[in-house]
This record gives C-alpha cells, structure tokens and sequence, in this order.
C-alpha cells in the first residue's frame, strides 16, 4: 500500500506548529497503525529527518498511553478500538490520512502528536480512590459484591484514562472520565463512605483543569476505545447532585 | 543471624533468611526488625522508581506510614506501567474453593513450578501473604469476578490442580494496577508523594558505599538531575525487551536496573526467561510487539495440531481423529494447564516435527469448539470477550469460529538483581521489587504469581523490611550538591551526548531488532553451547558496530524519543551478553532454561541438582570489562527435589 500522510509537527509546547506532508510505501494491511509511523520514522532517520513523536506504550491497547487523531476521529475510524490496536487494512491503497494530536485546552501538545494528559491524574488525586490503609481490611469475601453490581463497577473501571471522550468532544468534557471512575467506585459497597466527598472533589477539579461541560452529544462514548456508556455520565449529575443537596459531612 | 537456607561462597551473599520452621519465619523476622517510630518516619525519604504494582503499592504503603516518597516513572502517568497489561489473574492461597488449596501448597506448587531454583524461605512468606493481597484490592475497589451470591470467583491456572487464581475479566493487571494507582494518586493529593512522571532513571548514586540517590532525565524537557534520599527502591520491571519481539510494552527496558548492576548490585540468573506458550504468531518483519493471550483460556482451550505432518487443511475440515492433542497427551493430568516452559517446549517440539500449522509452520491451535459447544457461546464470551476481540482486531479471524492460531514468545524475566530476604540488593539501601529481582519464580514463572509478587513485594514486604535498614544503619545527611551526584549527572549527560555524536547510518530500531532476533536464535526456547558461543560472537560485533555507526537525529534537549530509546538498547547489549554467559554457565536444564545437551530421551528438561542447585549471582568486575560469579546455594529442607512431572 501507498499512502499519503498528513501530520502535525511542532517542536514543542511553545512554538507554533502545521502539517507536514510525507508519502509512504510498503505499508502492508497486517501492519497495526503505529507500526506503519515506525516505517515512517525509520526512514526519516535515514534521511536524516527527526522522526515523529507520538505517545505509546503497550501496543496492545490496554496502557491508555497511545492517542492521535486520525482523519478527524480520536483514535481512528474503528469502533471500541485504540491507534495502537487499529490496523492498516482498515485503509486502501492511495488513501491520504491526516494525524493530528488530541486537542484540549487542557491537554496542550508537549512535541508533534504528544499531548500532556496530567490533568487526569490531578483529578483523580482530587478523590479517585477508596481509602484503604495497607493492611486493615477485613478478608475479602466478608462483605458480598451482587453480581451485577461488580459487573457494573468493572464496565466503568475499564476506562484506560486515554483521553480520547476529551478530544472527541466540542466542549473538551471530562465527564465520561470522571463519570466512569465515580460509578466505578459508587456502585461497590467498599466505595460508599466517600462517595459525596468523591463526586464533589472530582467535579471540581475537572472544572479547575479547564475542561469543558457536558452538552449530551455523546461524541465520547462513540469515540472510547473501550466502549464505555455515558450512563456513567448520568450516574455522576446524580452522584453530584446528591452530594450538593445532602448536609455537608 | 543464621543462614541456614543460604550459604555463600562470598560474604555479600547473604540471603539473611530466618532459620526455624518455614511458617514462622517471617512472622520472627518481622519480630527482629527495627522499627521507626511515627513521628521519625517523616525524615526519611524514599525514592521509588517504577510505578507498576511493585512500585505503586510501595510508594503509597510506605507513604501512608509515613515516610516521604518520591516516585518515578517514565510513561506520561503512575497508571500506565506494564503491570497493566496483565490479563489472567492473581493467585492467592485463600481455599475459598473448598478444593484442597493451602499456603503449603501454593508454596509447594511454586518451587515445583520454578523447577526447584528458588528460596523456600521467599516462596513461603509469598504464598503467606497472598490472601492479604486480595483483602486490600478488594477494598481499594478492584473489581474482582464474582459468584452470583456476591462472594468472589476463582479460575484454574497452569501448574496447579486448585481454583486460587481471582481475576477481573481478562483485564486482571489493569484493574490491580489501578487500584494501586488510586492509593498512590491519595497520597499525591495528601502531598505525601511527590510524582514526577516521564522521568527516566540513568544511575544510582552511592554515597559511602550505601544507595543514597538517582540521576534521571526528564523526556520533556531533556534535563538531567540528581535526587538525594535514605533509599532507594528499585520496581523497573523486567528486561524481556531484549529480545525486540516480546510481550513487553514499547517502553520496558532494563537500563534502572542495568545502571544499578555497573554501580555493584549483583545481577541474579539473567538466563532465567519465560516464553509464553500462548501468543499471536509474528505476521512479518514491520512486527514491534508481540501480543499474549491469556493462559486464563486454555482452561477451556484445547491445544492441538494435525496428526499429519504439513497438513494444510482448515482446521474445520480435519476429523478430530486426526488431531493431535499433545499437551493432553503427553501430560494427562494436567493437561492443557501444564506449565508455560513445558507447554512452550511443547509447541515448539511438534513445530520443528514439521506439525505446525499457519505461516511458516510455526503454530498450534488453540481450540474452543468444544467449550462453546458445551457452555454455548455468550459463557465463553462471558469468561474471554475481550481476549477473542483483541484476537480477531489483530488477526482478522474470529475464534468463534476457528481455532486461534498461537504460537510461543517472550513473556516475563525470572532473572533480576539479586536481593536477599529483605529484598535488599548488594548495595545496601538499594531495594529491588516485583519483576525486577530474581526471588521468588527460581527457573519458570507459574501463570498469575507475577502480580501475587509485585503486590506481595510492595504492599507487605517492603514496608517492614525498608525499616532495618532505615533504624539499622547510620545514614548521614546527604543532598544532591555533593561530589558523587554531580559526578554521576556529568557521565549521564556524556552518555546522552555520546549517543547523538555517533552521527552514523543505522537507527536504534534496526540494531535493536538485529539484537533481538539473535538473542532469540541463540539464548531463547532451546539453546547449545556451540549456538550460545556463537550467538557471544555476534552480540559482540554488533555491540562494536551499534558504538560506530548508530544514527539519533535531534537534539539532547526536549522530547527525543529515538534518543531514549538508544540508551536502552546500549545497556541490552551488555545484559545480552551476560544472558548468554549465564547460559552457557548453567550446564542443566530447568525450568525456561533448556540446554539441548541436557535432556532425557522424552524430551523433558533434565536438572543436575549436585552441581547446579545455586543462584548464579553475576558481579561487573572493576574494570568494567567482565564478570565474576558468585553462587547462593539453595537448600530444601522443606521440599524433596524431584523431578518435575505434570504427567
């Protein structure tokens, strides 16, 4: 296959950056996505060219580490798929294919098409946890999950915090994040005795790293790679809403 | 203390194992260590590099004591560090199954399982404290399988006959990890942890012979620092990346842990490697990664080739009379759940017979015909969804309807920097956990006992035994202005520039894979002593070659990923040459390690347990050209050496 790639460059946060224009060839279909920049970048090395920088890590689409937009859609055309687990028989011979880094305010690019998703971690240190000190819990089975409880909370918890519902959407909203690790841990009884103090905590971080509010376009559920349902975002206004009308702890 | 599990031909071995019986040895031990009192605590400052669940659950348990943390890890996030990627499961001895399991006998599966090459005394206090570990995740919110009645589900793993592996779908690491992750993201918040994402380790600095620091660059902005605290601990994973093609995430490298073995801490087994039976086969030469399937599915998975050599038929159009189920075969009683190194031995013995199946003749079948015509389909999609998607993403066929193709590759290092039973290293201050040192797996790895020791490791091992050191030694105030730190930020600063100055024609990639792909003909699956000696040859030269004619475009300052990556694959070569020495060293097969010279006439691994029952612990020697060999014996009192059957 022979394709035509256009792709944003930029030195680093503060300069300006733009598209640059690269032909590849011998791309092959079983090729993943990011193996095919590899074959850019080796041949850009050859050149004598910097290669591309581009964030990822397991190649198997579970770290949350790969991004890119890819002819508009955060991690590409596929369906519940990351980049890193998009392959190249997707696309057809001659195709030309824009890759941009995802954009938000609160994600600003570090170099070509890394972004800086720390925001994420600030919010979850804001409350995304259950307080458990190492070595106090009672023996695992003495408090019973129902199954569809623990099925519920592990729907939401297989959120790889990629970031890919903040570039999908028009308001650069966090809620599927947020709402995703606030369902995760609402749903388990060991998640309960924080719960107010979580939602509250959370939102407002989210709102202080500068991401936009949700409008229901539901953009990011169809763009996450791991499918998980903005029920979760509706779970969350009603964790919060909760939480704002009950007497303060 | 006495050291009756570990004698050593050199005084820095000391395994520092309690003697007495097995099941009270931790709990005397614990006894004998100091303690710091809570208010002391707060003066000391550990530094952690690596946040995967070693790493993640130390930083936040010794934090909440609290000690003042620093953490360290090189992807964007705590959260994204290999242990992630983990899929089947987390063993733990808690007989919840009512099916015979106990810590005896999750201890007894374990050393068996590593082929006798482990210290009975680490394994015991493992399977001791892995039901703690499954209380903890439970709690932090980790949402493990459950039954119907709410109480927790358990799977079969390879090399045992009970149910004590907890899973959480085939995402098992991922939701471990993030529930280590949340309780080191608490402590952040608290400002009890300081977190410094994309931070590389490059040394270790010693100050009086005692760990007292790191250098790191920072991959955004370049800039090469020293930090200065009282330990550190080391949680840098495994080094399977040597071999380019590897189950490994991109970035998983052994240069922390490299840095440390040239600053003294001895390196344990480096030929010590597991190769996953259970993998997508290799599509061609673009391959970066290779993917894993989860063992959790031959549980259900029936492993066969044709019965006829070359048989190029779809699977669907051979009789089940002309399959060869060979794993049930040649091991009836545990069957498709035989262990990863016999299984991996297996599919290449049927392979290189000329039965394999797929491109090349290079897999087996993974079959779940009769699974999904016994539970239906939406059980299997139940137990496996995600695993048969990532399956059919990759390869575009779907193992609803046909075998999977699967074939073995590099999963997971058993070899690792030497500690002794407080996880210290041979630098005193300098601990290593999880992947990272050798303890615990001796010569094979069972599946589902890497997380049970990463959390193991840094939620109940490491808090108490950071302490002895801690109140145990006299640790003068140091800060990054002295002369070992300025030092050391100067020669990783040299090293970085030398990459760039090179100016040759071949790039970090194609070394790298030109590495791998020799490591894997020489010192993978099966290995001789003419293959090893010729494989030293070859990692030589090209280690020559990499110093000449490497090519990193860009600058040392900012964001250079080719940059990073070159400094990794030099510390590679190194270790791949040590690999290759352990090999050649170790005259008997066990475990991952197969020496063809050294097997009975089925085929099967033969030990020598007069001559090679030890730790082969490697010293650099001074002038930084060799190495010296140090053994641990290793002593059962508790265990019979037997030939390992799984007949």
């Amino acid at each position: 296959m022979h394709l035509t790639l256009h792709i944003w460059r930029q030195q680093n946060a503060t300069s300006a950056g733009g598209f640059e224009t690269y032909r590849v060839d011998d791309v092959l279909p079983e090729m993943s996505f990011l193996e095919m920049l590899d074959v850019l970048n080796e041949r850009l090395t050859r050149e004598g060219r910097e290669p591309v920088a581009f964030d990822h890590d397991c190649r198997e689409g579970i770290c949350g580490m790969c991004s890119l937009v890819i002819n508009g859609a955060p991690h590409g055309p596929d369906r519940a798929t990351t980049t890193c687990q998009l392959h190249m028989r997707r696309f057809h011979d001659g195709e030309t294919i824009y890759i941009e880094p995802f954009r938000a305010t609160a994600f600003p690019v570090l170099k070509d098409l890394v972004v800086d998703r720390s925001a994420f971690d600030r919010i979850l240190a804001a409350g995304g946890f259950i307080t458990a000190r190492t070595g106090s819990p009672p023996d695992a089975n003495s408090v019973p999950v129902p199954k569809v409880d623990a099925d519920l909370a592990m729907d939401a918890a297989a959120c790889i915090g990629c970031g890919a519902c903040v570039a999908a959407c028009k308001n650069a909203a966090a809620m599927l994040f947020v709402g995703a690790k606030v369902s995760h841990l609402a749903l388990l009884p060991q998640g309960k005795p924080e719960r107010r103090r979580r939602a509250l905590q959370m939102v407002q971080q989210m709102d202080a790293e500068g991401f936009g509010g949700c409008t229901n376009e539901r953009e990011c559920e169809a763009a996450c790679p791991k499918g998980i349902s903005v029920a979760n975002i509706a779970r969350l206004n009603r964790e919060y809403l909760w939480a704002s009308l009950a007497d303060p702890e | 203390m006495s050291t009756p599990t570990a004698s050593a031909t050199n005084s820095r071995l000391d395994a520092k194992c309690p003697s007495g019986p097995l099941a009270e040895r931790w709990d005397k031990h614990r006894f004998e260590l100091k303690l710091i009192n809570p208010a002391n605590k707060r003066k000391f400052h550990v530094l952690v590099v690596g946040t995967g669940l070693a790493g993640a659950s130390a930083a936040s348990t010794l934090a909440d004591l609290g000690y003042q943390v620093s953490a360290f890890c090189i992807q964007d996030s705590a959260r994204r560090a290999h242990s992630i990627a983990a899929q089947g499961g987390i063993n733990a001895a808690k007989n919840y199954q009512n099916d015979g399991d106990s810590v005896r006998r999750l201890f007894y599966d374990t050393i068996k399982g590593g082929d006798f090459r482990a210290r009975e005394s680490n394994v015991y206090r493992l399977a001791q404290v892995s039901g703690n570990i499954i209380d903890q995740c439970t709690a932090l919110g980790v949402p493990f399988a459950r039954e119907y009645g709410g109480l927790l589900a358990n799977r079969s793993f390879g090399g045992a006959q009970v149910s004590r592996t907890f899973y959480a779908r085939g995402q098992t690491g991922q939701q471990l990890l993030l529930g280590a992750y949340s309780a080191l993201m608490r402590q952040v918040g608290s400002g009890r942890v300081k977190m410094f994402p994309r931070h590389e380790m490059l040394d270790l600095v010693l100050v009086e012979g005692v760990a007292r620091g790191i250098v790191t660059r920072d991959l955004v902005s370049g800039e090469i620092e020293s930090f200065a605290g009282d330990a550190v601990l080391l949680c840098t994973g495994g080094y399977g990346n040597v071999f380019y093609l590897s189950t490994n995430a991109q970035n998983c490298n052994v240069t922390a842990a490299w840095r440390a073995h040239l600053r003294g801490a001895y390196f344990a087994n480096p030929c010590f490697t597991q190769i996953h039976p259970t993998c997508i086969p290799v599509s061609g030469d673009h391959q970066s990664k290779l993917t894993l399937m989860s063992e959790s599915l031959r549980n259900d998975g029936r492993v066969w080739v044709p019965k006829a050599q070359g048989d190029q038929r779809p699977p669907g159009q051979i009789p089940e009379a002309e399959r060869d189920y060979y794993l049930e075969r040649r091991y009836p009683s545990f069957g498709n759940l035989a262990p990863r190194d016999i299984a991996s031995r297996a599919a290449k013995e049927r392979c290189d017979a000329g039965f394999g199946v797929g491109a090349g003749g290079r897999a087996v079948f993974l079959d779940f015909g009769d699974a999904i015509q016994r539970d239906g389909v939406e059980a299997i999609r139940a137990r496996y969804g995600n695993l048969f998607e990532m399956y059919e993403r990759i390869t575009a066929e779907d193992p609803y309807q046909q075998p999977m193709r699967i074939s073995p590759a590099v999963h997971y290092t058993m070899g690792g920097l030497w500690v002794d039973y407080n996880l210290e290293s041979t630098v005193p201050g300098l601990f290593v956990l999880g992947e990272a040192n050798f303890s615990d797996h001796g010569a094979n790895r069972l599946g589902a006992s890497a997380l049970m020791q990463g959390l193991a490791d840094g939620y109940f091992i490491i808090p108490y035994t950071l302490g002895g050191h801690l109140a145990g030694r006299k640790l003068p105030k140091v800060d990054s202005s002295r002369a070992e730190f300025r030092e050391a930020v100067e020669a990783a600063r040299e090293r970085t520039r030398r990459w760039l100055s090179i100016r040759g024609k071949r790039s970090v990639r194609s070394f790298h894979r030109e590495l791998g792909l020799t490591m894997w003909d020489h010192c993978g699956m099966a290995r001789t002593r003419d293959g090893l000696l010729a494989g030293l040859a070859k990692v030589t030269a090209l280690k020559d070659e990499f110093h000449r004619d490497l090519c990193v475009q860009g600058t040392s300052e900012g964001l250079n990923q080719s940059l990073e990556h070159a400094g990794r694959v030099a510390d590679f070569f190194e270790l791949g040459e040590l690999m290759i020495r352990d090999a050649l060293q170790r005259e008997e097969s066990c475990g991952g390690h197969f020496r063809e010279e050294h097997q009975t006439k089925d085929g099967e691994a033969r030990r020598d347990d007069a001559n090679f029952c030890y730790v082969a612990a490697w010293e650099r020697d001074s002038a930084g050209t060799g190495w010296q060999m140090h053994r641990e014996a290793l002593n059962f009192e508790n265990v019979q050496l037997a030939t390992r059957s799984y007949a």
